[in-house]
């Protein structure tokens, strides 16, 4: 007789792992969430309140990696293409944070919805040369009522003065908070150049929000973990978990393997690693990967499983982010408020002077993304970029790249090529013996055309907001390695927006899962995170893949959400 | 307070941190400022239990509790401070050079500062490239301590973020809805 532990095991406890561990426990599965990294977040006994690591220190969050991965322990490699050899760094790269919570626990939780667009990519817009550009396998109506319900379980606060967002069925839970008063100049700046800025929905209460309390503006909000419970990604998810009595959560288990039938064709469970480095096993009928577009396909790989597309850990993409920096004359307070509080769309869409950008460099479209209007990062960062003399202390008085400075970071669209991917390094290894994952990946034309075009256009509106100068830059660089070997924003994508290594479709032969997150190869074995992305849009990401988890687990249970129409 | 330089060390090691991020009359020396202290607890972190790594406050916050550090958090910190030793269980990836030796070798290669200028220590660091290794992690080590939080040592009396106007930790007051929009009063 088989037995089992829990009716799901979910490798992974970020959002799309909580969004997955909390539909399945409020209609009555038994779940065992394994997380890989530490335990900050929350206590794992009642009533699960908050553990109080958490604090407005910049050494700790970021000098001293509290939130993981460590980049010695836990090292990725990345390399632009096989030219540079095995690889061209070792240490952090693309290090989403590897602790109870995930990726939700530092980011400033800006979290739009996709447009329709975005999931008929192929059909809008046509094919690129040596880029793979599919659509979904679902479109935005299919989504919509699980944006709906995943916003309202995180609490996103927003409004609905977006002219180029989607309908919605539901307003956004709570109103935005307070302006920050650098994007007040900026979006006031981008009006006056035909653009369209509005409040960016965020997962930050601006008011007491499901039991926590409404932000108070401490400026600490990405790349820390919040130390009042303001944001509610994901804590919000795996608290409603915990208090079904239903969900075991287990920090520092590493999954290592996920065992299946003889025959490799169904899960049965997984194997990991605790603290000490004893193996553990657990049987479930449902295997839930929820690590990362990262950490996902190298599980995957590491098993050699469910790749008969040969498409596990391909079409890796980031967002090409091009970031355009003005210094002003003034200070921009940019330390008080929640990062960024200001978006703009416009550049989703083609223009006239889009198209013609895109015709006199040869390609038949290019494609933006979101813009954030935000703060620059805090002192301690921006002491190490001015180099060591007599000027430091000046310069940090000065603070062009500090308190004047205000960013435009573009998450621009990046067009998935097969060649971009993660993959094992054949030589560097994790603490556990294992290959650690390695990125390959260079930006396409079309991100480049993208980045030149849209640059210029947005150092024009800092400059109408009073800069004094500006210059734009992308992440990855371009350009002879050596320049950018001293780059604060490092030589490998700094985007922590990954998708796509485990891409969802309609063919097993062209794609890893089906629409539902079900892997083609392996019967019991779901995923829930970004992996699934056909293409990685001009939106963060998040929003999308915990709706995505959640009617993936809504469909497991048999309750998929009734489908809505847009609100009056 | 756990520590590893001996005085000696110390003060050699503030004329140098003192020369990587210097006084220019507002601003402090990071020496100066405690940046010595902030390296040779860091340096000494594990000689504490737990080790002095992640404070679980700030300095405002008045709270002095350590958290503890995981198994692979262990292993990676010991690592990065002490090196791999010849230690199978650190040596994953090859020999590891730690902190404690960059900056004992260093600061023996570098000799007496005492009579040297700011200006002529930099130098000296950037002629021989057998300290690039020490002048970064100093350096690093030097911006940590003057403009992070002054739980770590460094910082002292916040000298670093009232010379640049830095607010540090506002939680749990914060920043109100107006202050965060009309920092400098009503636009007019």
């Amino acid at each position: 007789m088989t037995t089992q532990d829990c009716d799901a095991v979910i490798v992974g406890s970020g959002p799309g792992g909580s969004s997955v561990a909390d539909v399945l426990t409020s209609h009555g599965w038994s779940v065992i969430v394994l997380e890989k990294g530490r335990n900050h977040l929350l206590s794992l006994e009642p009533p699960y309140a908050g553990l109080g690591h958490f604090s407005n220190d910049e050494i700790k969050s970021i000098d001293r990696h509290l939130l993981g991965p460590d980049p010695i322990t836990e090292p990725r490699t990345y390399r632009r293409t096989p030219a540079d050899g095995d690889r061209i760094l070792t240490g952090h790269v693309n290090s989403l944070p590897s602790t109870v919570g995930g990726g939700g626990v530092h980011a400033d939780s800006k979290l739009p919805r996709l447009r329709n667009e975005d999931f008929n990519l192929r059909s809008s817009l046509g094919p690129q040369d040596d880029a793979d550009i599919v659509d979904w396998p679902i479109d935005y109506a299919d989504l919509e009522p699980y944006y709906a319900e995943s916003e309202r379980l995180l609490g996103v606060a927003g409004e609905v003065t977006n002219p180029f967002a989607e309908w919605r069925s539901t307003p956004f839970p709570m109103p935005p908070g307070p302006d920050m008063f650098g994007a007040v100049l900026s979006s006031a700046a981008a009006e006056r150049r035909g653009l369209h800025p509005y409040r960016a929905p965020t997962g930050v209460n601006s008011m007491t929000y499901d039991g926590r309390p409404a932000c108070v503006n401490c400026g600490f909000c990405g790349f820390h973990g919040c130390p009042i419970e303001a944001k509610g990604d994901p804590v919000a998810l795996l608290r409603r978990s915990l208090l079904t009595g239903r969900c075991e959560i287990r920090p520092e288990s590493y999954v290592t393997v996920i065992t299946t039938t003889p025959d490799r064709r169904r899960a049965t469970g997984v194997r990991y690693l605790d603290a000490s480095g004893v193996t553990h096993e657990i049987r479930a009928p449902v295997v839930v990967l929820a690590g990362g577009a990262f950490e996902t396909p190298r599980l995957l790989l590491l098993n050699d499983l469910a790749n008969s597309s040969g498409l596990v850990g391909a079409n890796l993409t980031f967002h090409f982010q091009t970031l355009t920096v003005g210094s002003f004359p003034f200070p921009l307070f940019g330390e008080r408020g929640r990062a960024v509080t200001h978006a703009h769309d416009d550049f989703i869409v083609m223009d006239d002077e889009a198209r013609r950008a895109a015709r006199s460099a040869g390609l038949p479209w290019i494609r933006g993304g979101l813009t954030e209007h935000g703060a620059a990062a805090g002192p301690v960062m921006e002491s190490k970029t001015y180099g060591p003399g007599d000027h430091h202390g000046r310069s940090m008085r000065d603070s062009a790249l500090r308190r004047r400075m205000w960013v435009f970071t573009l998450q621009a669209e990046d067009l998935a090529q097969p060649a971009n991917r993660i993959d094992l390094d054949p030589a560097i290894k994790d603490w556990a013996g294992l290959p650690a994952g390695r990125v390959t990946y260079s930006p396409h034309r079309h991100e480049l055309v993208t980045s030149d075009h849209y640059g210029p256009i947005l150092e024009g509106v800092l400059t109408d907001a009073g800069a004094e100068w500006v210059f734009s830059t992308t992440s990855p660089p371009t350009g002879p390695l050596d320049v950018h070997a001293r780059n604060p924003m490092g030589i490998a994508p700094a985007s922590y927006h990954i998708m796509g290594t485990a891409r969802m479709g309609q063919d097993p032969a062209t794609s890893v899962t089906d629409p539902a997150g079900r892997f083609w190869d392996v019967e019991g074995l779901v995923c829930a995170d970004s992996s699934v992305f056909a293409t990685a849009a001009g939106y963060n990401p998040t929003l999308t893949l915990v709706a995505l988890a959640h009617r993936m687990a809504s469909q497991l249970v048999g309750e998929p959400l009734p489908a809505t129409v847009p609100r009056p | 307070m756990p520590g590893w330089l001996t005085p000696e060390e110390l003060e050699q090691l503030t004329r140098l941190l003192d020369a990587l991020v210097p006084d220019d009359g507002v601003n402090p020396a990071a020496g100066a400022a405690g940046a010595a202290d902030y390296v040779n607890r860091l340096l000494g972190a594990f000689t504490a239990d737990p080790p002095r790594i992640w404070p679980r406050g700030t300095a405002r916050s008045g709270d002095t509790d350590w958290l503890e550090l995981g198994t692979a958090e262990t292993l990676a910190w010991r690592i990065r401070i002490e090196g791999s030793r010849s230690m199978p269980e650190r040596e994953f990836n090859g020999a590891v050079r730690g902190w404690q030796e960059i900056y004992r070798d260093g600061l023996t290669e570098i000799g007496d500062l005492s009579e040297r200028t700011g200006a002529q220590v930099r130098a000296m660091l950037q002629a021989d490239d057998r300290l690039t290794e020490l002048a970064e992690l100093a350096f690093a080590h030097a911006c940590e301590s003057l403009y992070g939080d002054p739980i770590y040592g460094g910082n002292r009396h916040e000298a670093g973020w009232t010379a640049i106007g830095f607010d540090g930790d506002v939680v749990p007051t914060g920043w109100s809805d107006d202050e965060v929009t009309n920092p400098a009063g009503p636009p007019s």
